[in-house]
Order: C-alpha cells, then structure tokens, then sequence
C-alpha cells in the first residue's frame, strides 16, 4: 500500500474512475494543462487526453450548466469549482438544476454530476476562497453532501460520489490537503455515502465533527483523555444525508453530545443534528446538545483568520460544560 | 510623449480615437441587417434565398403554424376557464418557434425556454403532456424518449446547459444539434453570455435563439441595452450572429438550416435573433400588455404577421385553400378537446411521488418522510 496525502488520494480516485468508466469527464478552470491549482488533477489529461480532461472557460455558471448539459448527453461529469466561496456564481447550476433533474423530469433524468470543490479555513486566502458553505448545499434536497476528513475516506468515497446516480457535492478541506499521509490502496474501492465512521471510542460525551474539524475534535479527545475524560468522536463524512442512527446509538452511550463544526452557527449542519437530537433521543440526555462553531459574522479576513476559527481549547471548554452540568 | 500630458478624453479626440471606434461600431452594427425572404405580402424579396422546400413540405410547415395558432386561442380560453394552469402565449412567434424547428432532426435536443411549448409538442411531445405541464403535473415533465428538457424557468440557465448537450454530441460524434431558445430579456442574463462563449470555445454544435419580441415582459429592449441588434453580441464570443425577419418562416427556416449544417460540419454554435412580436400578454397570469404597449404597435406588428404572409405566399403557388386551413382548424380542435380530456383522466399527482423522484435510492429522512405520507394518503 501506497502512502498518500489526501489531495494524492482524490487524484488517485479520478485516476480510476477515468479508467474504469468512458462517460467520466474532468473538467474546471486550469484543471487540463495546469494540473489545477491545488494539483489535484495532476497529470490526468496528459494521460487521457483533452476530450476526457480538459480546461473551461472562467465562468463558474457556465461550468455547472456545462455539467447538466453534458450528464444529458450520458456522461459522468466531475467539474471542479476552484474554490467553494465561488459557489454562488454556480447556484442556480447547482440548486436550480442538478439537484431538481431527476425530481424535475419525473426521474426520466438524471444528473449523474460530481462537484469537487476545495473549501474550509486555515490557509489564509482572500475573501470569498475558504468559505464553509456546506450548510446552504445540505439545505438543498436533491443534493448530496460530502466531506471527507482523510485520504482514505477522501478515494472511497469520491469514487462512490462518481458512480453515484446522483449529484453530489464533494468538498475538500483545503487545510487536509497536504497536512498528513496514511495508507491508501491502489486498488479501487468504495466508501457508502451516508455513512458516518466512529474515529474515536468513548463513554463520557460525544463529539460529532466533519472535515477538519475531525482532527481538531481527536485532539481535544487526547487532552481529556489526560484527565480521565473519554470522549468518543464521530466523523459524519457526509453532511447529507446525515447518519442518524450512528448518532443516536452514540448518544444512547455518552448521553452527552457537543457538535463541532468550522462555520459560522447560525442555521447549519450543528444545528440540525441538535434537532435531531432531541426529537430522537432526548430521554437520553444529560445535558442540552451544545455547539462549537465560528462566530456569526461573515467569513473572516485572513490576518484574524485562526483566532475566529473554532480549535480544540473550544471544544474542551464545551465538553466540560455538558459534563458539569 | 506630447499625449501624455492631456486628459484621456482630449487624448482620445486628439487623435480622432472616439470617432474610429465609434464609427467602427455603427460599421459592424449595420452588418446585421435583419434577413428576409419574404415581405409582409408574402412575395420573395431574396429568390436566392428561398429556400428548397417541396410543396408538401410548405403545406406542412402551414399547417403546423395554423395548428399552433389555434392551439393558443384555445389554451388561452382553457385557461380563463381555469381548466389549464401556467400559460405563455405564443401567437405571433409562430415563424420564429415553427419554422426554426422545422429545420431540425427529430435526434436534435431541445432546451425549450417557457414559452417554446410548440417546438416541444411538434418535436413528439403528445399534447396531453403539455397540458398537464401547464397544471404543474410532473407528468408533463416526463419526456420519454422525446428529445427536449422541460421548459426551462430561469431566463438563460438553458443556454449554459445547451453548451453542454453540444459538446457531448460532439464528444459522442453524433450527427445532431443542440437548440435553445430564449427572448430579448435572456441576453441581459450571464448565462446566455457564458452559454455562447463556451459553446464557441469548444466548437460546440449548438444554436441559440433569441427571440427578440422587444419585451422583456414590460421592459423594452432599448432600455435591456445599448446594442442595436442582439444578434452582434454573438461577435464577443467570436460566433457567428444572425438577425432574421421573424414574421417570415422562410427566412427563419434558412437561417436554421444554414446553422445546423454549419454545426455539424464543425462550424460552431451560431446566435440567431429573431425579430418577431407576441400579440398576447407575456403569461396568463395577470400580465396586462396595455401597461407597456400601445395599440398601434399591436396593430402594426400584426400587419407582419407570419399566417398571412406564408399563406399568400402559399395561395400564389396554389398550395393553399380555405378549405384546408379550415381542416386544419378542425383537427387542432379535436386534438385540443381529446388531450384535455386524457390530461382530466390522467391520474392525481401525489406528495409521495414528488418524494419517490428526489433520489435514486431515498435516504433515511425520506424514506421516513415517505412512510409518514403513504400513511396520510392511505387514509
């Protein structure tokens, strides 16, 4: 087995699907020649040619509305928006289309569409790059949400999202990119959307987290650790659907829960596991579902940038709340 | 080095500057002289152009615009009778949406905007279907194996999507088209700028309509832009733009065949603005036309109308009578009276359905949202 970073496992899970399947189609802004800009794409047209991977026009829109028009024609489109704060360039592509297609047309199409993204602070960017944005696409039915929190996961499950018949949002933390190496196999294999994974086990509370926000809640885990706490952490993978049986049996455990997530609080995916929550197993509870998040402004300014994102001081801090109280 | 010291502006005049690019711009702008093969008498005014339609082909291509002229007198009345729902009139746009579909293969695809029904229904779409799309059934969504999207809502979203049916035509090396209409208002949009340019840069078969009835519901199309044609904004992609009479269906039907044969030798995606008028208001659902146009406009656009013109020009080839319109009256009737009674028949649409289509495979919070709604629909 081969040891890579998570962005070599996403260019690793294209690789595949290229090979296994004519109808899959790469595309973006400076994806072709370029490689993209993070690299994710690397090498691949050189390998498959020009009609398999290719540069678009710089025009977020007409790339979402390319990938329609392009899954109508039978293919398997994977486009690339080059950074998820573009998102509402290509919201009508994403919200207004693929994710009405099949619902639209009767289930007589379909929109077998693969939106990779790059998203998620830390990496002091300009405005309108880094913003957590998986709230507004979690919002929308039709639409599936994904985020992968490491190598491993990030190749399974991209090759699921492509095989999947239907679109799905494949966000990439930008931070995790390049931040650390595990095995990942050569071979193809898949990962079930949908499906959270327990990354820590616990008895005392529990922490549910998504992307990033995974290893800043293992880190917190550790520290509690130290004084007897045992947290259990789960990585949802997929924002939506949501996995809410592996919550509640968790929650069934701990009987203690905080959520962690990057974005801003209001509204959210937080949110709507709390509610969830508490409709399903509030019996259970010790003590009120609580949040970690950024605050409620718009996504910070770069210099100010990892004071505002939340870290694992926060999560301990909320953690000792739900146990106290 | 002397210019560097004056103001841009004196800069600019200085050197006669403003006046070569303005002039260059009436240059262009005139360039897209509006087509026409025939005058509103229905006589060929460009023989060269006519194009080499056989007699039963023109009898068609009548036929199918007297059709749709009734079709929209009666789905206007069907809908102040409430018996049908969302409705955008179509008389007046005949030569624009007939006669361009007239040009197209039955595998060409279709992006439809919402008032583009009739190319729909002459592409294979049953009737019946058109009217439940009208009561917003999703029946009325289901295309089968028609080759056409539904009607699409937002103005220019369709022209992005066209860019990608073309190129996947070409990348599948079909022998086929992608077309999709949209109005004047369409080319305030991004879309239709981003559609036009993407479809150009990978020389994509693709056609693109504007059908410019000079409304963009109320706005007029000199406060929509300075342009004078809409057709010449097809020079920013690099494409090539077409302005076409369309009142004249001959004239529409050439500039169609020209693009799609083009296209399909790898010639690209071609704009073409129709000049065309609607006579009714732009939906049924309280637009009133008297607000933003006059009566004498009407008057003088329906001296142009696209029937009158095509059927003196038919009764002069002595291809045309009364009582073939008449019959052709007749048919559309009966057709319009046997779908509205399938579309009363077809079965009630259900919240249970609208579920069942939002996935492949229903996750957990449907597949429970669903349970929940069989049991209310059961009782």
């Amino acid at each position: 087995m081969a040891q890579m970073t998570m962005i070599q496992a996403i260019t690793n899970a294209m690789h595949t699907e290229l090979k296994n399947d004519e109808n899959v189609l790469i595309f973006g802004e400076d994806v072709g020649q370029n490689g993209g800009v993070f690299r994710a794409t690397e090498g691949l047209q050189k390998e498959f040619g020009e009609d398999r991977v290719f540069d678009t026009p710089l025009g977020e829109s007409g790339i979402g509305g390319l990938s329609v028009g392009l899954a109508l024609q039978g293919f398997r489109p994977v486009p690339e928006i080059q950074f998820f704060g573009f998102l509402y360039e290509v919201m009508d592509s994403i919200s207004g289309q693929m994710a009405r297609m099949r619902y639209r047309s009767g289930g007589t199409n379909a929109a077998p569409i693969t939106v990779r993204s790059p998203f998620g602070g830390g990496v002091q960017t300009p405005e309108l790059h880094a913003d957590s944005l998986e709230g507004l696409m979690a919002q929308q039915p039709g639409l599936k949400v994904i985020i992968p929190s490491t190598p491993y996961d990030a190749k399974g499950l991209l090759i699921s999202a492509i095989r999947d018949n239907d679109p799905v949002i494949f966000l990439e933390h930008m931070k995790l990119y390049r931040s650390f190496r595990e095995e990942v196999p050569e071979e193809e294999y898949t990962i079930e959307i949908g499906k959270a994974d327990v990354k820590r086990e616990g008895t005392d509370v529990t922490f549910i987290a998504y992307g990033a926000m995974v290893h800043t809640s293992l880190k917190a885990a550790e520290v509690l650790a130290e004084d007897g706490i045992e947290a259990e952490v789960i990585d949802l993978r997929t924002v939506s659907p949501i996995d809410i049986d592996t919550i509640v049996e968790s929650v069934k455990k701990t009987n203690r829960v905080v959520v962690v997530q990057e974005a801003q609080r209001q509204a959210g995916i937080a949110a709507n596991i709390a509610a969830e929550i508490q409709e399903r197993a509030i019996l259970h509870l010790e003590a009120p579902v609580l949040r970690v998040t950024a605050p409620d402004t718009v996504y910070s300014f770069a210099a100010v940038e990892n004071d505002w994102l939340p870290d694992h001081t926060d999560i301990i801090e909320k953690a000792h709340e739900v146990l106290n109280f | 080095m002397k210019a560097r010291k004056l103001k841009y502006k004196e800069y600019l005049h200085a050197e006669g500057r403003v006046t070569i690019v303005k002039h260059n711009l009436e240059e262009i702008e005139n360039k897209f002289e509006m087509f026409q093969v025939l005058n509103e008498n229905g006589k060929v005014v460009d023989k060269e152009y006519e194009p080499d339609l056989s007699d039963d082909e023109l009898q068609e291509l009548m036929k199918r615009m007297v059709y749709t002229r009734v079709l929209d007198q009666r789905s206007i009345a069907l809908n102040r009778q409430g018996r049908l729902g969302f409705y955008a009139p179509t008389a007046g746009q005949e030569a624009s949406q007939i006669a361009s579909h007239f040009a197209l293969d039955k595998e060409d695809y279709l992006l439809p905007g919402y008032r583009d029904v009739p190319q729909m229904l002459w592409h294979g779409l049953p009737l019946y279907k058109a009217f439940l799309f009208s009561r917003g059934h999703y029946h009325g969504n289901q295309m089968d194996d028609v080759q056409t999207l539904s009607p699409q809502i937002i103005i220019g979203a369709q022209y992005v999507q066209a860019a990608g049916v073309a190129l996947g035509m070409k990348l599948k090396q079909k022998e086929n088209v992608a077309v999709t209409y949209t109005g004047d208002g369409g080319t305030s949009q991004g879309d239709f700028y981003e559609g036009i340019n993407f479809a150009g840069a990978y020389e994509a078969p693709a056609i693109f309509f504007v059908q410019n009835n000079f409304f963009a519901i109320s706005v007029p199309v000199d406060k929509q832009t300075r342009a004078k044609t809409l057709a010449q904004k097809a020079i920013a992609a690099g494409i090539e733009g077409f302005q076409v009479d369309g009142m004249d269906p001959l004239a529409v039907y050439a500039v169609t065949k020209y693009a799609r044969e083009k296209a399909l030798e790898g010639g690209g995606p071609t704009l073409i603005e129709t000049i065309t008028y609607r006579y009714g208001p732009h939906t049924m659902a309280g637009d009133d036309p008297t607000r933003y146009r006059t009566q004498d406009l009407d008057d003088e656009w329906e001296k142009r109308d696209p029937i009158v013109r095509f059927r003196a020009y038919l009764e002069d080839k002595g291809l045309w009578s009364e009582e073939k319109e008449n019959e052709i009256i007749e048919q559309a009737k009966d057709d319009i009276k046997q779908a509205i009674k399938d579309a009363d028949a077809h079965p009630k649409q259900k919240v249970t359905e609208l579920i069942e289509h939002m996935y492949e495979e229903l996750p957990q919070n449907l597949q429970e949202q669903l349970a929940e709604y069989r049991e209310k629909e059961s009782k």
